[in-house]
């Protein structure tokens, strides 16, 4: 998206007085040369499936259109059978609440944690990157090895909660009215790492003056916080929001490896629920309706961002 | 089915690698193959490596016989139908694929398979149950080798400890599995877990009942699903039942957790992998004492592609008979616990295999899942999770049954029988 920050307009602002026609006609043409590559790239790898995506949901494509290439266009049959679906409310409210809570989790333990790393003491470095696991393993393992900390009768979590005398038979996964919690929690030891590496980087970026000139100005640790900290952070704040939205809403490894979004549908989301009606359904013309609606929530997400970037700009 | 089970203890892994292969393999299934004249392929799930070893022989056997090379390319389980779907739309579908029998109607509804009977395959040999199994609208595209059923395996020991009998009934099972929970152990395991596992674990409760995957709602479900609850009530089922896959279920079992369980006989191998657990096989209890079990039949059949090349069809129908013939099917069903679809076969492996007599019983009464739904199976299916679901988690089943039979008549995706 940033890659139209061409040089161009420099290059033509120190160009000497504009030669003859055919000269400009030739520049022209290398400009665009340069801007050819993206654009290819861009209409073949986003443009030509998103299309592809959306003619899909109006279509009745299913194993058949396999071998005939046929996919018969059924105007908005798949659009009322998906919404007119109980399923689907369901999944949007869940991937809603898994995103908002995720997030919000997230983004609070990830900045107590780089405020709190920010500051120096013995072992920092080593904590900080010990910090770091959660992120590196792939979100499958992490979800099979959670399965297993959380089940209710063997899982390490409830032992350890009933050896402190707690009530060590939590239903984690098993419970439709825990399960999307658990998910959730489960999401936010993943997230927390990313959030802490890009708030931590925001936080070095922030002047130690403003800091001094703060305290001698008798501010309290919450008042600097509030007052210094949150608005120099908030660019860095902005993308730490956005890629974490990006990455949440459209989850789907996680889920399937906790629960396979049960029990009862009670882990369902948008992105769960693409996959069942793509693919273990093969009514793909169902997944493509999903899948738009997911497509339209992150388009309208970043007309949000990009209008605040804009008036950050300004 | 058996391999799918088998494998469900790495069902996440299974969808997502699914999902990545799909995009990966979007961009390279385009070129089509350039076929060799004098070799074949076969496209099953035969991932683990005793169950591809035993494939491998076997073909090398048949290939030998028929002057051919026979090679085989395996996907896990899910990805079965959707490779060969996106084969299919780039025109280079192999000459055999090996597809789960519950997914082969809707492969054979797209025209994909080609009768097999046309290619001279002989089903004198096999129980009309079985060659039901392998049939879709009245047409047979699906040669089994083995089939496979559910029955109740108990642990000998506890059972023998506890001075208690094999249940037969319902009531019995209840009794027997209340009196054997015990500290951390479970009277019984089974799995109600959200995918085909949990539903091919109810179907012999809702059959042997009476009830009907067309009627959901009926009483004869509803009751089914109550006798469930009931199990789970009684606290003679662990609350993480409706997490369970069936390979879950067997850790259960084999870690001393549960003194009984509903599973398959592809769970044997890793069964007697603990030499200290003695195990004993029985027909699943019946509502009624002299009632009727009715498992779900399970298994993989082997069809034969259209591709429009007859005479690799041809050659690919003699390939699916010496795989499928009687001696093979011998072979594999001694290797991999499963019964043999061939009554010959079958005779001399009851015979080979006594200590599974059980399963021979349950599987001769065995039902198709797809037999009455054919493609609409799949939507029944996921109805029916969710409901079992709710209402292991406190709905009632009455009315988790009645959404699910709404849920699966609705929609494009509805079952019309």
């Amino acid at each position: 998206m940033t890659t139209s920050t061409v040089t161009a307009p420099a290059t033509v602002a120190q160009a000497p007085a504009p030669g003859p026609a055919r000269l400009r006609g030739r520049r022209r043409l290398a400009q665009w040369g340069f801007v050819a590559p993206a654009v290819v790239f861009m209409l073949l790898f986003f443009g030509y499936p998103l299309v592809r995506n959306v003619v899909m949901s109006f279509q009745h494509y299913t194993p058949k259109t396999f071998f005939t290439g046929e996919a018969p266009f059924n105007g908005s049959d798949n659009w009322s059978n998906v919404f007119r679906d109980a399923l689907f409310g369901k999944a949007l409210w869940h991937t809603l609440v898994f995103t908002a809570g995720s997030l919000l989790g997230q983004f609070c333990a990830g900045l107590a944690l780089a405020v709190f790393f920010s500051r120096r003491f013995p072992l920092n470095g080593v904590l900080r990157s010990l910090i770091l696991l959660p992120w590196l393993v792939p979100m499958v393992v992490s979800g099979i090895v959670w399965r297993r900390i959380l089940d209710q009768d063997t899982g390490v979590l409830n032992s350890f909660l009933g050896t402190l005398g707690l009530d060590g038979s939590t239903p984690w996964l098993t419970d439709p009215h825990m399960a999307l919690l658990s998910v959730i929690l489960v999401n936010i030891w993943i997230g927390i790492p990313f959030n802490m590496v890009i708030l931590y980087g925001g936080l070095q970026e922030i002047p130690r003056e403003l800091y001094e000139a703060a305290s001698l100005d008798g501010a309290s640790a919450w008042r600097t916080f509030r007052s210094v900290t949150l608005p120099m952070l908030r660019p860095v704040i902005t993308v730490v929001l956005v890629l974490g939205f990006m990455s949440t809403v459209k989850i789907l490894d996680l889920i399937l490896a906790l629960t396979d979004g049960g029990p009862a549908d009670a882990t369902q989301t948008l992105g769960t629920l693409t996959y069942q009606n793509s693919f273990v359904q093969l009514d793909f013309g169902a997944g493509a309706v999903v899948g738009n609606v997911l497509i339209l929530i992150s388009a309208v997400f970043a007309v949000f961002y990009l209008r605040a970037n804009r008036t950050e700009g300004k | 089915m058996s391999k799918r089970f088998n494998r469900r203890s790495r069902r996440a892994v299974i969808p997502l690698a699914a999902v990545s292969a799909l995009v990966a393999g979007a961009g390279l299934t385009g070129c089509g193959q350039q076929r060799d004249a004098s070799v074949y392929t076969v496209l099953n799930s035969s991932t683990d490596e005793t169950y591809h070893r035993w494939d491998a022989e076997a073909m090398a056997r048949c290939g030998e016989r028929l002057g051919v090379r026979i090679e085989q390319q395996s996907v896990p389980a899910a990805q079965v139908m959707t490779k060969a779907l996106r084969m299919a739309s780039s025109k280079s579908l192999p000459d055999i694929v090996q597809f789960d029998a519950s997914e082969m109607p809707t492969f054979a509804e797209a025209g994909g398979l080609v009768d097999l009977r046309t290619l001279g395959l002989s089903t004198a040999d096999v129980p009309q149950g079985i060659v039901n199994f392998g049939s879709y609208k009245g047409t047979y595209y699906g040669a089994a080798r083995s089939v496979n059923t559910l029955a109740l395996f108990y642990n000998k020991d506890v059972l023998d400890q506890a001075g208690l009998k094999v249940p037969t009934t319902w009531a019995e099972l209840r009794e027997t599995a209340k009196q054997l929970t015990r500290g951390k152990r479970y009277g019984l395991a089974l799995s109600a877990g959200g995918a085909e596992d949990g539903v091919f674990q109810f179907t012999p409760f809702m059959w042997s009942n009476g009830g009907d995957e067309t009627r959901l709602d009926g009483p004869e479900v509803v009751e089914a699903l109550d006798y469930w609850k009931s199990l789970l009530k009684d606290g003679s089922l662990s609350k993480s039942t409706v997490g369970w896959t069936q390979a879950d279920v067997n850790d259960q079992f084999m870690a001393g957790n549960a003194a009984m369980m509903i599973n398959g006989p592809w769970q044997v191998e890793t069964l007697n992998t603990k030499k200290s657990l003695h195990w004993g096989i029985a027909r699943i209890p019946v509502p009624e004492a002299g009632g009727k079990s009715v498992g779900p039949l399970g298994g993989a059949v082997l069809t034969v592609p259209n591709t429009g090349d007859e005479q690799r069809e041809r050659t690919a129908g003699k390939i699916v008979a010496c795989l499928s013939s009687e001696q093979e099917q011998l072979t594999y069903a001694l290797n991999s616990w499963m019964v043999p679809a061939n009554e010959k076969a079958a005779a001399v492996w009851r015979q080979r295999v006594p200590e599974l007599d059980a399963l021979a019983d349950q599987v001769a009464a065995a039902r198709s899942r797809t037999a009455k739904l054919g493609a609409g199976w799949s939507s029944v299916s996921l109805a029916l999770q969710s409901a079992f679901q709710s209402a292991l988690t406190g709905e009632s089943s009455q009315a988790a049954l009645k959404r699910a039979q709404q849920r699966a008549t609705s929609g494009n995706r509805g079952t019309r029988p």
